[in-house]
């Protein structure tokens, strides 16, 4: 079949072109169109039967007519991967964007992925220090965890990001990370922003990008994640090398998706993203993981901006459903002037519990961060009380929690860009903060650490 | 028409087959790589299939192949502790066969065919036996006795019966007309298994978490729904039910849900230790795993395969706990198969037929009298899981309309990290008229009547709360601040219970009863002593108290309770003298 050119185009609509009878077509193969001035496109097949078949142009249909040539390759979506990729820029459709060589294929990899057995996978339990307290300290991340950052526009999630691809590092071990950096419909401003930074701190050296800006095809983003993937794979699995993929605005791409769902005249779902977009969705953040009998792992931070800031939204919420925990981006902490603007409350870490405590972290960890938790949410509710009854009427804990909850954005959150505390000068920092409250109405305490680690003991 | 056909179409994990001669739900192998699928729908000479593995790199044309039989799971000792995807192939021979990842067109077993087990016969040459009698047992692991039943509406005069070591496919019962019996048999997952009559549930399924068995109780042949927005336990809660539910065996179906929490119940089960026998709670599991990414239409499937491995032990005259997490994954399977096959959607999408097959789906649980004559039973927990935490979603409201047991999860409570963060106020049981009966025999006289005080306590605290909020709690009579003290006691001591924490975890349903007891020793002497004259303040304070709180971390509280409840209130008294 390879290399026979069909013009049996019938209709063209949205990114879709439809084609009447070729020989038979595998499903998810992928099609190449040569168009009337010789320009060459790419596609693949969503829909294959003996008399019609779909295919979605990743380039855009424009200039397609019902003249230019079809040409199916006789194979699916594949990646050429090798160490070689460390250190290149690729475009969404993984073409070199640098200008360098093409990628000499150690192998060619199918980019769908295919899932990891649950049986086979190891559980995750290496804490990763981000240097960012309030990550560290209340929402830990761990070695293999898919933890979305969940901001909206307007917001410095790119800063944090970058400030965790820079300071990630395992307190256990000085392993490094490789970065994989997926763009998916960000400005060219924005990967200015990010590939500068890679630059001047030398990562991008260690790093993998593959970029689709806002002006380049929209249904090219559906493969630019998945080629992102697919390289983090062969590095984690193949080459043991510990990745840590960020990939942003996961909304670019669930746009495209429904983008489209609508040209198939799909039933939508909520809000017209399609019905299997959880699915979909699973099939990109469950590529994180270690496996059995191998070295490497693949950690994920997706990015992406909630739609007027809600949380509800179907693109946050199937994202939270999937995901094992999320960092929620405040914008009302972020316009107090806070940065990092990381709003503990709504944010968790769903695998926490496997990665702090005497022999990861220390051994107050866990008390440490409940207390804070609970004295910030408590000081935090209260100032809606204040609100209508004025401070006054608050009693000496309510007081004491009021304050704190200031000092704990002031002092706790706030740090510079480039600060990278280590989790015991975090810890510590607590325990200072904390001090400020009278201990008897520190009840998530254990008597020992206050014995241990209050600065009233330790003087 | 033959047996075989030709592919006509792909898309996505939905086939179209010509040619070839197909009923509904038959099983069909498709392509070169034979990969399972099953036949959903027909129009005129092409069937539509789903097709349970990944369809990339098929094309038209292909071969399909109709094995003639439907999605059937295999049944025999060999179940338990079994690791199962969805349409029952054992996870660790895949991960043999084909390594950590799940590549396709692979066949397993769900069982070993070639293990011995010792078959001891309980009938004799010239019984006559019918569907569903025991023929005789085998010891499968150290708590549970596997019982080999005839096959439903099968039977007839014993020939010839073995006793000793068998594999399942060896013939261990002949019967006069020929017909003979191996270990093993095949179910259809689709059709529910025959049972004499469904009883009325009169025993609660004992939890060993506080909010539930005390308040919310839950019938054994029960069902409950437990919705939740995400990030608010309903996992954690549904692995406590299956580590410390009083039932005799467990199916955890992990439906589309994420792999690495899977592999945290599969890293922790083998470990743990079932409180009610001191043994491995392995060997009364048999588990389920597909992941939010593997095959959807796998996912579809794994809900029966659940169930029906489920009624084959209520059958053995078992107490079966089935928890679904997530069904709200299995119903949006069910919706990307229909928009698939361009079906008039109903509400958000979802299929016509989605709250049909949510009711068909729990009306499977139920205590029944088995073929045998026994008693059995399946209670099965669903986990709901509401896009934006909001049940007026038509999963959750299909949930509702047929479950008796609502076990609300709030996303406010686990943000105040209160767990298990079940809502009091808006969570139901409709069980506790049948189940009091149980309570007073079994635990204590009174149980019903502490219930209501306990839940009514909690029903005041509310509406106090929204005075508080305008004009603080110190406004308040003093006795209205007593209640609420007393409500904080029932939420932070009773209510809040640590899933993760060795003692805390589970809690015997008669401790239960004396922490209660013990909220409302402290509610009785408070007031007395207050009318006495003695400060709420000094009350509330009494040190002793907070050491009866904080007990229930350590073991041996259930003997050291009543002494704490009796310093407590020797000190409420001495308040009075105090003034």
């Amino acid at each position: 079949m390879t290399g026979k050119e069909y013009r049996t185009i019938t209709d063209v609509k949205g990114p879709l072109v439809f084609l009447n009878k070729t020989e038979p077509v595998a499903f998810g193969e992928i099609v190449s169109l040569r168009l009337s001035n010789g320009t060459i496109k790419n596609g693949q097949v969503l829909d294959t039967s003996d008399d019609l078949v779909i295919v979605q142009v990743f380039e855009g249909t424009a200039k397609i007519d019902r003249d230019s040539g079809v040409t199916f390759m006789g194979d699916v979506f594949k990646l050429p991967v090798s160490t070689d990729l460390v250190g290149r820029i690729l475009d969404g459709a993984g073409r070199p964007r640098d200008g360098g060589p093409d990628i000499v294929a150690e192998e060619n990899a199918d980019i769908i992925g295919a899932a990891i057995n649950p049986y086979s996978r190891r559980s995750p339990h290496d804490f990763i220090q981000t240097g960012i307290s309030a990550i560290d300290c209340c929402t830990s991340l761990v070695r293999g965890q898919k933890l979305p950052i969940f901001s909206a526009s307007g917001l410095p999630h790119n800063d944090i990001a970058l400030q965790i691809a820079r300071q990630a590092k395992l307190t256990a071990s000085d392993e490094e990370f490789i970065v994989v950096f997926c763009a998916m419909g960000i400005t060219a401003e924005e990967y200015n922003f990010f590939r500068a930074d890679l630059e001047r701190t030398g990562a991008l050296e260690n790093a993998v990008l593959f970029v689709n800006l806002a002006d380049d095809p929209a249904v090219e983003r559906i493969i630019t994640p998945r080629l992102a993937l697919t390289a983090a794979e062969y590095l984690a699995f193949e080459k043991d090398y510990h990745v840590l993929v960020i990939y942003t605005d996961m909304t670019n791409y669930c746009d495209a998706l429904r983008q489209i769902g609508a040209a198939r005249e799909e039933v939508p779902g909520r809000r017209g993203y399609p019905g299997y977009m959880y699915t979909d969705l699973a099939m990109l953040y469950e590529r994180a993981g270690l496996v059995k009998g191998k070295k490497g792992s693949i950690t994920q931070f997706p990015i992406l901006t909630m739609p007027g800031d809600d949380i509800t939204h179907p693109i946050p919420d199937l994202s939270g459903y999937i995901t094992e925990g999320q960092i929620v981006i405040s914008r009302e902490l972020h316009q107090a002037g806070i940065y990092p603007p990381i709003n503990v409350l709504p944010s968790l870490s769903r695998l926490m519990g496997s990665c702090i405590g005497e022999k990861t972290t220390r051994e107050d960890h866990k008390s440490v961060s409940d207390q804070m938790y609970a004295a910030y949410a408590q000081g935090r509710e209260l100032r809606g009380l204040v609100a209508i009854v004025g401070e006054d009427a608050l009693n000496e804990r309510d007081k004491q929690l009021l304050e704190f909850s200031g000092v704990f954005e002031d002092k706790f959150l706030r740090q510079s860009r480039y600060e990278d505390r280590s989790i015991g000068e975090t810890l510590d920092l607590c325990w200072t903060l904390m001090s400020s409250i009278d201990t008897k109405y520190l009840v998530r305490l254990d008597q020992k650490w206050i014995d241990k680690y209050h600065p009233d003991n330790r003087e | 028409m033959k047996n075989e056909g030709l592919i006509y179409r792909i898309s996505g994990p939905v086939v179209t087959a010509i040619n070839m001669k197909a009923a509904m739900y038959d099983v069909v192998r498709v392509g070169t790589e034979g990969l399972m699928g099953e036949v959903i729908e027909l129009h005129g000479d092409k069937a539509v299939i789903q097709v349970y593995e990944d369809t990339s790199g098929i094309r038209p044309g292909e071969i399909v192949v109709n094995t003639g039989e439907t999605l059937s799971v295999s049944l025999g000792p060999g179940l338990l502790t079994q690791i199962y995807d969805g349409i029952q192939r054992p996870l660790p021979t895949l991960e043999k066969e084909m390594g950590v990842f799940l590549t396709r067109g692979v066949d397993a077993d769900a069982f070993d065919l070639e293990k011995v087990w010792t078959f001891e016969p309980q009938v004799s040459v010239g019984d006559t036996v019918t569907g569903g009698q025991v023929v005789g047992h085998v010891q499968e692991t150290d708590t549970i006795v596997h019982k080999i039943m005839v096959v439903p509406g099968n039977g007839g005069v014993v020939k010839s019966i073995e006793s000793g070591d068998f594999n399942v496919t060896q013939t261990i019962c002949t019967f006069e007309d020929g017909s003979e019996m191996q270990m093993m048999q095949e179910w259809p997952v689709r059709t529910p298994r025959p049972y004499n009559q469904k009883y009325p549930p009169v025993i609660p399924l004992v939890t060993g978490m506080r909010i539930l068995d005390f308040l919310f109780p839950l019938a054994k042949g029960g069902a409950a729904g437990i919705p939740g927005p995400f990030g608010s336990g309903k996992t954690v809660t549904q692995q406590s039910l299956a580590k410390y539910s009083d039932a005799q065996l467990v199916v955890y179906i992990g439906c589309g849900e994420r792999g690495n929490e899977m592999t945290e119940v599969l890293d922790e089960f083998p470990h743990l230790i079932d409180p009610n026998t001191g043994k491995p709670l392995m060997e009364r599991t048999v588990m389920i795993a597909n992941t939010s990414n593997m095959p959807v239409a796998a996912r579809e499937a794994s809900v029966y395969t659940g169930i029906t491995i489920a009624e084959y032990y209520r059958d053995m005259g078992y107490d079966v706990a089935l928890m679904a997490d997530s069904t709200s994954r299995w119903a949006e399977a069910m919706r990307e198969i229909s928009s698939r096959l361009e079906e008039m959607p109903g509400e958000e999408g979802y299929p016509a037929y989605l709250s049909t097959r949510i009711a068909e789906f729990y009306e499977r649980a139920g205590r029944v009298e088995t073929l045998n004559g026994e008693d059995g039973s399946i209670t099965v927990i669903g986990a709901v899981s509401p896009p934006g935490g909001d049940i007026s979603e038509p999963v959750s409201q299909g949930t509702l309309r047929i479950v008796k047991v609502f076990w609300g999860l709030d996303a406010g409570l686990a943000r105040q990290r209160h767990f298990p963060a079940i809502n009091w106020l808006n969570s139901y049981s409709l069980y506790p008229q049948s189940l009091d009966q149980w309570f007073r025999d079994n635990v204590a006289q009174d149980f019903p009547e502490i219930r209501i005080e306990l839940s009514g306590l909690l029903q005041v605290e509310s509406e106090l709360q929204e005075i508080v909020q305008l004009v603080g709690s110190d406004a308040l009579p003093v006795d209205q601040q007593l209640t609420l003290e007393v409500a904080r006691m029932i939420r932070e001591y009773f209510l809040q219970q640590n899933g993760f924490h060795e003692v805390d975890a589970y809690c015997d349903i008669h401790l239960q009863y004396k922490m209660a007891k013990a909220i409302l020793a402290f509610q009785e002497s408070a007031k007395s002593a207050m009318a006495a004259g003695a400060q709420l303040g000094d009350v509330v304070n009494v040190p002793s108290r907070s050491d009866l709180m904080r007990g229930r971390l350590n073991k041996g509280y259930v003997d050291t309770i009543d002494e704490m409840v009796k310093t407590m209130l020797e000190q409420i008294a001495a308040t009075v003298e105090d003034n």
